[in-house]
């Protein structure tokens, strides 16, 4: 898939909303845990050998399940995949509640459904549609009951 | 770099809803010709395929730090998705009508992670300010622990436990949040509810606790407020009270017993 690599190298180059020297392993069978600058950013998690500017990877974190393993780990797969996981190691249990946090949030999809939810709590509060002064109450992104999981 | 390729296919075509689809022209990057592609848009990916039926994208265009514009183009309704940076590319789309291009064009402008991120922001900011009033007012409620627990239907709370949004959390590098070229500014936070549940399946957030004198059916206390603006002065006028009392027990408790 071609996809505008320039752009989202510019992206992991630009502050991170959380960014940690993580020990992670990838997914492939016969993969070690190595340790890796992780980089969240939007919706994107960027991993780095430690030591290097460009990221080996990127991972879209749309559709995913960020699951708490064993003690100080954690691990993300994708919905349509769920037994291939890409596993992180961190340094301390709190460390790893914080990283799990974070990723839960930082789907665009969970900010849509934190956008209806909010939306829908005003709505019934003042009566009136807070998305109008934006211009956007039309847009079917943002219609309760349009969103599947 | 690697993409977790397989993924961003299924999200492209799994069926979460598209935020715009439609058949648009692309232009080559070499070769100016253009090419009838079907673009969907999904968040702030906007995929592309060859034909409407294909299974799996031809490409996509991360819509992070660009700006939609018109564009001069002898091809009628073009538009033109732009990235910041001197060797960034710019892609020239075309659409097939007057309406498709600017509906196109309002929701690439739109697409942006950080453009969901800053109206979330915004709403939270409003629904707080309704319901503990202005900051001013009650300036430790955004310092006070706890968050939304996924507890819809549950209006029953203990006294002690103040409803409020989750804390902001500590940066690793302390660095501030990227901002596309919109140029809004805002500082980082991350405070919007936790929607899982213990599987880690994504969930609706969760109503927030009611109080029970409101309204009988948990999560709609609101049908009063909407009632007439003084039913919500009443609302307000009791939950600022709550508030204060709350503020009023905390203090006194971390002051300890006394002698």
């Amino acid at each position: 898939m071609r996809y505008n690599e320039r752009e989202l190298l510019f992206l992991a180059r630009q502050p991170a909303e959380k960014a940690a020297e993580i020990l992670m392993r990838l997914p492939k069978k016969g993969s070690v845990l190595k340790k890796r600058l992780v980089k969240l950013v939007v919706n994107f998690l960027f991993y780095f050998r430690t030591d290097e500017s460009e990221p080996i990877g990127a991972l879209l974190l749309e559709h995913c399940r960020i699951i708490k393993e064993e003690e100080n780990v954690f691990s993300i797969s994708f919905v349509e995949e769920p037994e291939r996981k890409y596993c992180f190691e961190c340094d301390s249990e709190e460390q790893c509640q914080e990283w799990i946090e974070a990723l839960k949030r930082a789907s665009y999809e969970f900010m849509r459904r934190c956008l209806i939810f909010y939306r829908n709590e005003i709505q019934k509060m003042t009566g009136k549609d807070p998305l109008e002064q934006y211009g956007i109450s039309e847009e079917a992104r943002f219609q309760l009951g349009t969103h599947k999981q | 770099m690697k993409l977790n390729e397989r993924s961003l296919a299924f999200y492209a075509t799994c069926d979460s809803p598209a935020d715009n689809a439609g058949f648009l022209y692309k232009r080559g990057e070499r070769h100016t010709a253009y090419h009838r592609r079907w673009f969907v848009l999904k968040g702030n990916m906007l995929f592309y395929f060859e034909e409407r039926e294909s299974r799996e994208p031809v490409g996509v265009i991360v819509l992070e730090g660009c700006t939609v514009e018109l564009c001069d183009s002898a091809e009628e309704f073009a538009f033109a998705i732009r990235f910041s940076g001197t060797k960034s590319r710019t892609y020239v789309l075309a659409a097939e009508s007057q309406a498709a291009m600017e509906s196109w064009v309002k929701s690439l402008s739109r697409a942006s992670f950080d453009y969901m991120r800053l109206v979330v922001r915004e709403l939270e900011k409003q629904l707080e300010e309704m319901r503990w009033g202005p900051a001013s007012g009650c300036g430790g409620c955004q310092q006070l622990p706890g968050s939304w627990k996924p507890k819809p239907s549950g209006p029953e709370r203990s006294p002690e436990r103040l409803p409020a949004l989750p804390p902001i959390l500590p940066k690793e590098n302390g660095c501030a949040v990227w901002n596309n070229v919109s140029g809004v500014d805002r500082p980082p936070d991350t405070s919007i509810c936790s929607g899982y549940d213990s599987e880690g399946n994504p969930q609706p957030p969760p109503l927030p606790p009611r109080r029970r004198a409101s309204s009988s059916e948990a999560g709609s206390a609101g049908a009063a407020a909407a009632e007439s603006p003084s039913t919500f002065c009443r609302l307000h006028e009791r939950y600022g009270q709550e508030v204060a009392r709350l503020r009023q027990d905390w203090l006194e408790r971390r002051r300890g017993p006394r002698p």
